[in-house]
């Protein structure tokens, strides 16, 4: 029973970083029609510069700066290359985003090397009880501001005037173009909001229970698409539940290994994938996204 | 096809029937002295040369069958490493001989090379059909995000089913044979015009001849009821289904189709490098066959065959003559790597692709015939406005005539 609860506990704070990552990338789908392919190396741009800085800054204002650094990345990416391709078909755009993630992750590998770089967050590796059950103190941080930051989010796409133009625009570009609505900002709004959900995100992917910044971050980042694809690409809650449900998938995979030997070892690994493929078997569209109808 | 289009094609014939005079000797001329050259090129080039062109036609092999799909028919699959490694596994598994590597303990069947070739081509196409319901049910980019499954649940399968893949070290592949004549560097020693003819040359002729099967079926196909239907497919299903094609069934047989290529592509680069490891058929491999068929031209078969021989060839160049190219210095501070070097290389003209010219280099090359042809209308007509106002699925218009001549 300890041990499911405590699989529980990682499992939720697993998936609220995974929902982090899968809400930066529907909410790109939704307002720019584009799959960002470059959202790992996005969350590897943003834990590298947090390490790198938190040495000449200290912590705080590094994980600032590496925020901002991973958002004006996302930002200089809708500028200079998506909002030229505006209205160009879907796979192109996600052709392009691969291209750019191929030039990004390619210098950060160069630049990491084989080190691991550690970020030296105050709360180090400690581990906290309750009850019967350890959590690492970094996830649990992570948990907290994660559901802070969805929360926060939820209240902006609802009620603030961006969430509205957004909605409208992902409803129906054109109307919501003639309404006065500027989708070339709405676009690059979603992008820099989706840069800073991935910088958090990477604060706490490179924490405690693992090692720390190594070029590894990458295929967990990756990991955030079958969230973002399982609860439906352009449903925001959608990301919520689909990053829960792989997360929590993750670790009790991981965690009963010993059981699960005879799929082989590190099987924990691709529980996503297979999750996403099972789902996605039944609702082509994902849990909660919109099926297209179409009619003749 | 609507009407339009077909109208124009009529057009087309009937322009280059005009033109047929001039044309019909030169080209068939120019293709026999090309194919010439290719043959007579083990006598002159050095193995490095020879190598790196059969990894070439592997690699057009596969890239050929990508853009069937992603090219042809509008499905982005990012899959192609995980139909690469059936095949290359299965090839390994079948003619492979059993018995323990180290720790490891592996099965093989042992059977001539050539059946296994044949099943790591079916199975491949079988795991394709497997796949290819799911793949019917998805849409554009849903079939992108969920085809990147694939190629995780395979490495992961290729480092634990141990006693058939090698696992996470991999095993060594075995050397092709056909009828008892092996491509090995002896048995038996063969010797063309006084030049010895190894492994690497006999290895250039069987790439010659797969990747010149696998381009003459794919124009084929291209060509005939089935290929339309594709690009009917691609520019709108609905279309397409309301003109009798079978969007399931369709999707489906160019699902088959492209991963029994893969499976093919993956035989051959078994057969090039001599063994297989898991992380020969990672995330990366899929990007690069993207990366081709992107640079080559979306839908192009010619193009295709273009894009593959400058992404696999150009890491290998610039690992040679790292001392040469600007900027890539070995090891060295301040020089990049060659795979580094390659990989900026090809992450800068996807991006510079999309952006410019959708049609990639077979689209490049159909402007200069164009221009040298008919001065007076300039370039070709832009590709990017007319698959913006189709609403298409891929950034190259319908092409069908254009597509026979842009090899």
């Amino acid at each position: 029973m300890t041990q499911f609860l405590s699989l529980l506990m990682n499992g939720i704070s697993l998936g609220a970083l995974y929902a982090l990552i899968a809400l930066g990338f529907v909410v790109i789908f939704k307002a720019s029609e584009v799959v960002s392919f470059t959202h790992g190396s996005l969350l590897l741009l943003g834990a590298y510069s947090i390490a790198r800085l938190s040495d000449p800054l200290g912590f705080y204002l590094a994980v600032l700066v590496g925020v901002a650094i991973t958002a004006l990345a996302a930002f200089l990416i809708e500028r200079l290359i998506i909002n030229r391709l505006r209205g160009a078909p879907v796979i192109s755009l996600a052709i392009v985003t691969i291209g750019v993630d191929i030039i990004l992750l390619t210098e950060l590998i160069r630049r990491i090397g084989s080190d691991i770089l550690n970020v030296p967050h105050p709360w180090a590796g400690g581990s906290v009880r309750i009850g019967d059950v350890g959590i690492s103190e970094n996830r649990l941080i992570a948990t907290i501001v994660a559901a802070l930051l969805i929360g926060l989010f939820f209240l902006a796409f609802k009620f603030s005037s961006w969430g509205v133009a957004m909605r409208a625009s992902a409803e129906d570009g054109e109307t919501a173009a003639l309404m006065g609505i500027r989708l070339g900002r709405v676009s690059v709004l979603a992008w820099v909001i989706a840069g800073v959900l991935a910088g958090v995100a990477a604060l706490f992917l490179v924490g405690s229970p693992t090692p720390g910044v190594s070029p590894a971050a990458y295929t967990v980042a990756l990991r955030a698409f079958p969230a973002a694809i399982l609860g439906g690409l352009d449903s925001t809650g959608g990301a919520l539940v689909g990053g829960l449900l792989i997360g929590l998938a993750e670790s009790f995979a991981a965690g009963y290994q010993d059981q699960l030997l005879f799929l082989g070892r590190g099987f924990g690994d691709v529980v996503p994938y297979i999750v996403m493929i099972a789902v996605l078997l039944f609702r082509p569209s994902g849990l909660f996204g919109t099926r297209e109808l179409t009619r003749v | 096809m609507s009407e339009s289009t077909a109208t124009a094609s009529r057009g087309a014939t009937r322009r280059s029937a005009a033109a047929a005079p001039r044309r019909s000797y030169l080209r068939p001329i120019l293709l026999g002295l090309g194919l010439l050259v290719l043959l007579a090129l083990p006598l002159y080039l050095e193995e490095f040369w020879l190598r790196t062109g059969f990894a070439v036609a592997g690699a057009m092999v596969g890239a050929i069958g990508l853009n069937l799909l992603v090219g042809t028919t509008g499905q982005l699959s990012l899959a192609h490493a995980f139909f690469l490694a059936v095949g290359a596994v299965t090839y390994v598994f079948v003619s492979g001989e059993s018995g323990g590597l180290g720790l490891a303990d592996l099965g093989g069947l042992g059977w001539p090379p050539l059946i296994g070739m044949t099943a790591g081509v079916v199975l491949a196409g079988v795991a394709g059909l497997i796949f290819s319901p799911i793949a019917a049910r998805l849409r554009g980019i849903y079939l992108g995000v969920a085809s990147l499954g694939l190629v995780f649940i395979g490495q992961h399968v290729l480092n634990s089913w141990t006693t058939v893949t090698g696992g996470f070290n991999g095993r060594s592949a075995p050397e092709f044979s056909l009828f008892g004549f092996t491509f090995s560097n002896t048995d038996p020693d063969l010797f063309v015009l006084d030049v010895p003819f190894r492994e690497a040359e006999r290895l250039w002729y069987l790439g010659l001849v797969l990747a010149l099967a696998a381009y003459v079926f794919a124009r084929n196909l291209l060509r005939s009821r089935a290929g339309r239907a594709l690009q009917t497919l691609r520019d709108s299903e609905v279309a397409a289904s309301v003109m009798g094609v079978n969007v399931q069934r369709y999707k489906a047989r160019v699902f088959l189709v492209s991963s029994m290529y893969a499976g093919l592509a993956g035989v051959m680069y078994a057969l090039s490098i001599g063994s297989i490891a898991p992380e020969s058929f990672g995330l990366e491999v899929s990007i690069l066959y993207l990366a081709m068929i992107v640079l080559g031209g979306l839908g192009s078969v010619g193009g295709a065959a273009l894009g593959a021989l400058f992404v696999s060839a150009l890491p290998l160049i610039f690992q040679r003559y790292a001392d040469v190219v600007p900027l890539v210095g070995g090891t060295g501070d301040g020089g990049l790597a060659a795979g580094e070097a390659a990989r900026y290389f090809f992450g800068l003209a996807i991006v510079l692709v999309v952006l410019f010219e959708p049609a990639g280099l077979a689209g490049l090359a159909e402007r200069f015939r164009r221009r040298g042809r008919d001065p007076g209308r300039g370039g070709a007509p832009t590709s990017r406005s007319s698959a913006a106002t189709s609403g298409s699925t891929t950034s190259v218009p319908s092409d069908p005539p254009a597509q026979g001549s842009s090899s």
